[in-house]
């Protein structure tokens, strides 16, 4: 959890193997991402799965066949049991009737639990959340997120969900960190958050205008650049010429 | 001066750059050309989008390109007392020349625009990113069965353009002039050579057809991820396409015609 560009969507990016760390490693089930050849990180990508910002649906595919596509690419199963799968799929999203149709024709909420649904089709170990409460309606937005907990449990997987929606993140994870400017500046359980003095966490949780993140981007004086004060000598010699 | 000299500069690099990005990325598709054979109903699928999806053009094109090379031929060869050889005219006009050109420069706007619009979109909305966290190659799933389907449709567009434009210099010259159907169609079946003018149209066609799709692929695959940066990299596909298929026909032209 963090402010807008503070890093939070690169981490995902960095666990996935889609950048490699500069400095330092990521390890995911005892390997090193950075360290694996192209095979090996398919491997461990199909260990995991992942809900974009706004579900990266395919688009020239039905809900169906979304939700088809790894089991297709992946496995040698009959497509009996594919249908099944499916199926089971949407229906844990409460999606089952929108099978035939297209990504276009779902609204955001209902788009996002489709990709939802297509990011668990493998039962991954790992689901990587990309904001995924981004551009949603209230009903919408606690619906998916309720849906993510109930999948993570009757998975038994592990859930790591970027988002800058405190108030829905309260209620549905384990474990908090608070990141800004690329570091961690606070953590905790959800009732630890909520009591924290910690600054940066203090105004985020309670939406705050001012604090460790300021209102301002910063710039010149107000009143010199209003011309209320006489400017610094520096900047005056700079503007007579 | 200098600062137009330094745009110019910059501008040469940046287009050889591109041209090396492209010639990476072509030895990119072919590394992962294998599933598009494999699973030859994608490439198929493509096949429909790109090539059936242009027929219409293609054919409406060539019959229309076809009868106005009938009227303009006839205008000259009459003053020859030529007009016998209409056939010949229309024929070897589009077979080697008119054919694969004006067909690569339809078919660059009509298939190779869609398919860099395509992928750029699937590109802007992340679908090509979430396919590649699902453990699937979007070069081998994506782009190879597209730049494929390209290289196959080219030529058979080519054809069918020709045989549409000689139908319509057909239809021109003997409903029209009045030239007997037997001695257009002996006149052309004489003066048309199989080696020399069908198979290097064709050679064209086909190598029309590889440039086009590798333009097209690419721009779409290298497109800014944003709705203007789509529209940016269709409108290059076509521009590349067209200088890129006039300057191979230049050079293929160069090697095919025998000099006598």
């Amino acid at each position: 959890m963090g402010g807008s560009g503070c890093g939070k969507t690169t981490l995902l990016r960095l666990i996935g193997g889609q950048l490699s760390p500069s400095k330092g490693a990521v390890r995911i089930d005892g390997q090193d991402i950075a360290s694996l050849d192209r095979e090996g990180m398919y491997a461990m990508r199909r260990k995991m799965g992942m809900l974009f910002q706004f579900g990266a649906l395919f688009t020239d595919m039905t809900v169906f066949e979304n939700i088809a596509f790894q089991l297709r690419e992946h496995t040698t199963l009959p497509e009996d049991m594919i249908r099944d799968l499916v199926l089971m799929k949407l229906n844990a999203v409460g999606l089952r009737g929108t099978a035939k149709l297209f990504p276009a024709e779902l609204s955001g909420g209902m788009a996002r639990r489709v990709a939802l649904a297509r990011a668990v089709a493998l039962d991954p170990m790992l689901i990587m959340y990309d904001e995924p409460f981004a551009g949603l309606d209230p009903i919408s937005l606690s619906v998916v997120g309720q849906t993510i907990r109930k999948l993570n449990n009757a998975l038994g997987a592990t859930s790591i969900v970027v988002t800058h929606d405190i108030v829905e993140s309260l209620q549905i994870v384990d474990y908090l960190y608070f990141i800004s400017d690329g570091r961690i500046v606070g953590q905790g359980t959800p009732d630890e958050i909520r009591s924290s003095d910690e600054p940066f966490v203090k105004q985020f949780v309670h939406a705050e205008l001012d604090g460790p993140v300021p209102f301002h981007y910063p710039a010149t004086d107000y009143s010199e650049q209003l011309g209320l004060k006489p400017m610094a000598p520096a900047m005056q010699s700079k503007a007579n010429t | 001066m200098i600062d137009a000299l330094r745009g110019l500069g910059k501008r040469g690099v940046n287009g050889i750059w591109r041209g090396g990005a492209m010639a990476r990325f072509f030895i990119l598709i072919l590394a992962n050309s294998g599933m598009s054979f494999r699973r030859f109903q994608l490439t198929i699928r493509e096949i429909y989008f790109a090539g059936v999806m242009s027929l219409v053009i293609i054919m409406v094109s060539g019959l229309f390109i076809g009868m106005v090379l009938g009227l303009q031929g006839f205008e000259t060869l009459q003053q020859y007392g030529a007009e016998e050889t209409m056939g010949v005219l229309v024929a070897l006009s589009l077979v080697r020349e008119l054919g694969p050109v004006v067909t690569g420069l339809l078919f660059a706007s009509r298939a190779g625009s869609a398919i860099t619009a395509e992928i750029g979109l699937m590109k802007a909305t992340e679908q090509l990113k979430a396919m590649d966290m699902m453990a699937i190659d979007p070069v081998a799933r994506v782009v190879a069965p597209r730049f494929w389907a390209g290289v196959i449709s080219m030529p058979l567009l080519a054809a069918l353009f020709s045989a549409a434009g000689i139908f319509g210099g057909y239809l021109v010259a003997t409903e029209l002039v009045g030239v007997d159907s037997g001695v257009f169609w002996s006149n052309m079946h004489a003066a048309v050579d199989f080696r020399y003018d069908v198979l290097n149209g064709f050679v064209k066609s086909v190598v029309f057809g590889v440039a086009i799709s590798i333009i097209a692929t690419f721009e779409g695959f290298d497109a800014d991820p944003t709705a203007e940066g789509v529209a940016r990299a269709t409108t290059r596909t076509v521009v590349t396409s067209a200088l890129a298929v006039l300057l191979l026909d230049l050079i293929l032209t160069g090697f095919m015609l025998r000099g006598n």
